[in-house]
């Protein structure tokens, strides 16, 4: 059964990962909201699906790198990681690209979660 | 689902990716920068035109005047911030950057 | 209604701060509640009671920290973000705290909405 107090909240990271620090500091609110035991997703839209990329390396760049992050969310109990599939395609990139395992939808299955959702937070 | 858009559509493709998860009858409204691709007879108007069918589009009037954008695209409802308000009462929020 | 708010950008850099304060304002007008304005990246910098712009200008903190004397809407900076960008409540206008994001999970979940400004 639905339990009524659980919100159903969804991230959508939209933003390549070291240029700004939108995804770093998103990927800091979607773990600590994985303590919340809501419903939790995580959408992968545009240059977000960049985030995911494997055999990033940060160090020559001054940044902290981040991407292995992304595979500890499993560990946290957040298991619903949708990859767009045109940004990711338009971009020449496949599932085998990244570097966790995702599901990769069509817009119009991630347009139909998105209005299912209480909240909705793009970084 | 009330979608807000805030960038102009000729410098991000925000708005483009937006309309691809819209939803049939979810409201968009156009905010800030975003106000610039509901100005009537450029580039987008088309693109307007047709998120018309089956989505009611407004853009928020304050940003408008703003710029100067007096000419507003058919079928645009200019809403103040209350309007704004209004649309969140009815509607959850999906806000794009 | 209850509503919270999220902003994610600093004061004048972008227009977010300023549709986020009208919002705030035209939704109390219509009768309801914003529980808080939670400041994310650098969103963090609307609170800082140094920014100190020219006379003819509107000041954004001292906005903030009206909006939340007469109306009780709670203005809060997350602490990571904040660490990262030197504020701290040394520099935070009066009725604005700096809190964890556990708090602005508690907003999303006990708020009707929660919408986002930033850019």
């Amino acid at each position: 059964m639905e339990n009524e107090n659980v919100k159903k909240i969804m991230h959508v990271l939209r933003h390549a990962p070291h240029g700004t620090i939108y995804t770093y500091e998103g990927l800091e609110m979607i773990l600590i909201m994985a303590a919340y035991e809501q419903d939790l997703s995580v959408v992968f839209i545009g240059d977000g699906v960049y985030a995911l990329k494997k055999g990033q390396d940060t160090s020559a760049i001054g940044v902290k790198g981040f991407s292995r992050t992304f595979m500890a969310l499993d560990g946290y109990d957040v298991e619903k990681l949708y990859v767009d599939q045109i940004s990711l395609e338009e971009r020449g990139l496949s599932e085998d690209d990244l570097i966790v395992a995702v599901e990769v939808m069509n817009s119009e299955k991630i347009g139909r979660l998105m209005k299912e959702q209480d909240v909705i937070i793009h970084h | 689902m009330l979608h807000t858009i805030n960038k102009s559509p000729f410098e991000t493709l925000t708005m483009e990716t937006c309309f691809r998860f819209l939803q049939p009858g979810d409201p968009v409204l156009f905010i800030e920068d975003g106000v610039y691709a509901v100005q009537a007879a450029n580039r987008f108007s088309p693109m307007i035109e047709s998120l018309q069918k089956n989505n009611p589009v407004f853009a928020l009037q304050p940003d408008l005047i703003a710029r100067g954008i007096t000419a507003v695209a058919e079928g645009v409802d200019a809403i103040d911030y209350d309007g704004f308000v209004g649309l969140v009462e009815e509607h959850q929020v999906n806000n794009w950057f | 209604m209850n509503i919270g708010i999220l902003l994610k950008e600093g004061p004048y850099n972008h227009q977010a701060s300023d549709t986020a304060f009208k919002f705030a304002e035209a939704a109390i007008k219509r009768g309801h509640r914003v529980d808080a304005v939670f400041l994310y990246n650098d969103g963090v910098t609307n609170v800082t009671k140094l920014m100190d712009p020219p006379q003819d200008d509107r000041n954004i903190a001292a906005r903030w920290s009206e909006l939340s004397q007469k109306h009780g809407v709670e203005i809060l900076a997350c602490i990571a973000a904040s660490k990262r960008r030197g504020i701290s409540d040394d520099v935070l206008v009066e009725g604005s705290a700096i809190t964890g994001l556990g708090t602005l999970t508690d907003i999303a979940i006990r708020n009707d909405r929660l919408v986002t400004f930033g850019d």
